[in-house]
């Protein structure tokens, strides 16, 4: 369905799941049109058929289109449902607190903006009927300054936990148009988890090839570099940005890394895992790193990082070979429940 | 009808409703008893998911349906004027927030729907207390979803729901010839060994020995004997009275065919039916019921209504132009063998015998035909270049659909070819013990379009969990033959001829 807005079309997807028919297939069937025009004139490009053509009464063909018409916390609750996924524990809960104001009961004082009509309703015909004065003829109830009854409430302390997450990606030349499209997917996940766990979350975005730098969510998934691989460079990066602004006592940290895991060299690779070891592990919930299957990548890096890592329950390493595997991917970065 | 008290019209659309249907009456419409309702815009998004039937049994695609429906209505982009409900009495509903002239002119474009059931020969054989009917439906699919959870009922209706086209759409109107016997051949006469002579004969093929032999080839004969005796269009009745079915899975299987034999008829009428009701519209409009002030708004709603898209067919507009066309000749004398053969331009332009025979003749075509009969005799080469019909077809090297042809001879065909079988493919049960080892044989009968494959594997998947042994479908792909095969884990494809 397409709807339009001022000059520019925008499409509206509509929840349709085609029921799967013996039906013909677009190849050779064509169709009768009306209007204008002459033979061999084209009538709009793409594969979609122009008009409905003859469908069932009333009801164009659907495409497979789906709109995720649920809020964001729904969407995380049906992941973590879906997945098993443990809930978190946030770490520093009682560090930062935010009271809570709920309305849980019933007083018989308190402002006129709060009073509940319906209970001080009851109470006045309640005293009525008691007192004899209410007619059933003619119901008319006035309610008393004693009849009146208002809502009240309780402070609830709310522990609040800031959060941070850090992508990194690897932009070198290996890494193509589909496996940044992986990384966007999965991150949208995570993110999406971890939002309903915290609020106020913070997202920072590093991209290296040779050399890192910090960039802003648009360009984090756009950019497209070319060159080697040092992989240190981004962790040095991070582990500076976490030191700088996000000491561990308040934030709970989650690092997400991206690669195709083909690094510079052996060299780099040892220098990353001294620094994954002494500069952020200690400071973070989870170091995560997914390697992304590409045509160019050796994907040594996991098995390094594997080697050293092994047991250790911060780090969370996954390998993701197309889209179908980011499911499994996300269960094995967050089912450890960090 | 106490339920639906709220929802009856007010006064001043009473009144119009009386109008309006002495006029539809005066014209000589013939129609059941209508009930007009009143639904607020959300109510007609509702019952129209329902496919107009309010007490319809639950399922997930009518809620589907409806949020596709009211994102339409709140976006702007589609509504629904009307809706009618091929039942005796006649259920229409009306949309609340119509204004007084689009009320008139539904109400006019109802009762021409309303005459179009009841006397449309494709109709004849339909449930005219499908109301009920539907509520009894409902009832019992709401009991054995209480009875076995609601997960394995729905499941087994969508699957039931991906083989709904695999009916007979002709069942009703013809009788198919009775699965004969008469071509029993005479049963093969046992010579036993070769013996030339003859005194030798009760040593050399002692009886015994000879009944064996007759006995084997008897056998031979019976495993050699199709099953069914000769193909079977009907795939639902098949798999009903074969396919090892649980009594609720039947249940839910008749259901499903009911009613997908009962919506059938409007598909395969839909340009004759919006036609008709088009015409009634507009000639009752146009000639008693349109007050000075209406005028404007009314052609404005009439104009949307028949408006034709560039590249695609509205078959209101195609069914009442024919409808007129119709008319036109039969009021003329355009017809038959004098008017065939004449040559002369002129003369053919101002042909006009005043036989006034148009109104008579529309009635009688309302009658007697449908979408593909309808198609088939009337339309003319005039018809074809007034109304600028063409045929498109998809062009490999540009990437684009473009008008293939203005030809009548094409666009007829073309026409005719995706309104047949109600534009499904035909499909029928040929074989239910293929190879020998019970499986299922479908055959395609090709006529050009291949099938859209990925969703042929997974009907082949639902029909096969309902015959519960492997199921193949013969058809052809890229000008191969293949035989698709399904047999419960995997999908297998094999070049195959029959």
């Amino acid at each position: 369905m397409i709807g339009k807005q001022g000059k520019d079309l925008i499409t509206i997807p509509l929840p349709t799941i085609e029921i799967p028919r013996f039906r013909f297939g677009p190849k050779q069937q064509g169709g009768v049109g009306q209007g204008d025009g002459e033979v061999g004139q084209s009538l709009g490009p793409g594969q979609e058929q122009p008009g409905e053509g003859e469908g069932r009464a009333g009801q164009g063909e659907g495409h497979h289109l789906m709109e995720v018409d649920v809020t964001f916390d729904e969407l995380a609750e049906i992941l973590g449902e879906e997945l098993q996924l443990p809930k978190i524990e946030p770490k520093g809960t009682d560090r930062i607190i935010t009271e809570k104001t709920r309305y849980t009961g019933i007083n018989t004082i308190g402002p006129e903006s709060l009073r509940h009509f319906k209970r001080t309703y009851k109470q006045a015909l309640r005293r009525q009927i008691a007192s004899g004065t209410y007619d059933p003829e003619r119901p008319v109830i006035v309610p008393y300054r004693e009849d009146r009854r208002y809502r009240s409430w309780k402070v609830t302390p709310q522990p609040e936990a800031a959060a941070l997450i850090i992508y990194i990606m690897d932009v070198s030349g290996s890494m193509g148009d589909e496996q940044k499209e992986i990384v966007r997917i999965e991150s949208f996940w995570l993110d999406t988890w971890l939002r309903h766990h915290y609020k106020g979350l913070t997202a920072r975005y590093i991209i290296h090839d040779a050399v890192a730098r910090e960039v802003d969510r648009e360009t984090f998934f756009h950019t497209r570099e070319s060159g080697g691989t040092m992989i240190s460079s981004a962790y040095k990066l991070a582990a500076e940005m976490i030191e700088r602004d996000h000491p561990s006592t308040t934030w709970n940290t989650y690092l997400f890394h991206f690669s195709d895991g083909d690094n510079w060299s052996a060299d780099d690779t040892r220098f990353c895992i001294e620094l994954v070891k002494e500069r952020i592990l200690p400071h973070v919930n989870l170091f995560a790193y997914g390697q992304v299957e590409s045509p160019y990548g050796s994907g040594q890096f996991i098995r390094d990082l594997r080697e050293t890592f092994e047991g250790d329950d911060r780090v969370a390493l996954s390998e993701i070979a197309d889209k179908e595997a980011i499911y499994g991917s996300i269960k094995d970065f967050l089912g450890k429940g960090k | 009808m106490a339920p639906f008290r709220n929802r009856s019209l007010p006064p001043r659309l009473r009144d119009l409703e009386q109008e309006i249907k002495g006029y539809a009456k005066e014209f000589g419409l013939d129609f059941y008893e209508v009930i007009f309702e009143l639904l607020t815009y959300d109510e007609v998004n509702m019952v129209a998911a329902y496919g107009g039937y309010p007490n319809r049994y639950p399922h997930w695609r009518f809620g589907m349906d409806y949020e596709q429906l009211s994102k339409g209505y709140e976006y702007g982009l589609s509504k629904i004027y009307e809706l009618v409900i091929n039942n005796d009495p006649t259920y229409a509903y009306l949309l609340e927030s119509n204004p007084e002239v689009d009320q008139k002119l539904v109400m006019a474009h109802v009762y021409g729907h309303g005459d179009f059931f009841k006397n449309n020969f494709s109709f004849q054989h339909t449930n005219r207390k499908m109301m009920d009917e539907m509520a009894n439906h409902a009832t019992r699919v709401r009991r054995l979803i209480d009875r076995l959870g609601v997960e394995k009922v729905e499941d087994f209706i969508d699957r039931c729901l991906s083989l709904e086209n695999l009916i007979d759409y002709h069942s009703p109107y013809i009788k198919r010839a009775p699965a004969s016997s008469d071509e029993e051949e005479a049963p093969q006469q046992i010579r036993g060994l070769r013996n030339e002579r003859e005194y030798m004969g009760g040593y050399i093929n002692p009886q015994p020995y000879l009944d064996e032999l007759q006995r084997k080839a008897e056998e031979e004969r019976a495993q050699k004997k199709r099953f069914p005796e000769r193909p079977q269009r009907d795939v639902l009745l098949f798999l009903l009275d074969h396919a090892p079915l649980e009594p609720w899975e039947q249940d839910i299987l008749a259901i499903i065919r009911e009613e997908a034999y009962y919506f059938a008829p409007q598909g395969m009428t839909k340009i004759m039916n919006e036609g008709w009701a088009s015409y009634w519209h507009s000639t009752i409009m146009t000639t008693r019921a349109l007050r000075d002030s209406e005028v404007i708004d009314y052609a404005d709603h009439h104009a949307g209504t028949v408006s034709m898209r560039p590249g695609s067919l509205n078959p209101y507009k195609i069914g009442i132009e024919l409808f007129r066309d119709i008319e036109h000749r039969w009021n003329t004398g355009r017809f038959g063998k004098e008017w065939e053969e004449c040559d002369s331009l002129p003369e053919r332009q101002s042909w006009d015998k005043q036989l006034g025979l148009g109104r008579q003749k529309i009635f009688e075509v309302r009658k007697h035909y449908n979408d593909v009969t309808f198609i088939d005799e009337f339309l003319t080469p005039e018809f074809c270049i007034e109304q600028k019909l063409f045929v498109y077809d998809y062009n490999d090297k540009r990437q684009t659909w473009e008008i293939a042809s203005r030809q009548f001879k094409a666009v007829k065909e073309k026409l005719l070819q995706r309104l047949t079988n109600f534009g499904n493919p035909i499909i029928e049960v040929v074989d239910a013990n293929f190879e020998n080892r019970a499986e299922l044989l479908l055959v395609h009968k090709h006529d050009g379009v291949d099938l859209k494959v990925d969703d042929a594997r997974h009907s082949l998947q639902c029909l096969q969990s309902l015959w519960r042994r492997p199921v193949n479908l013969y058809t052809r792909l890229d000008g191969k033959s293949l035989i698709l095969r399904f047999d419960g884990q995997d999908h297998s494809d094999q070049k195959a001829e029959l």
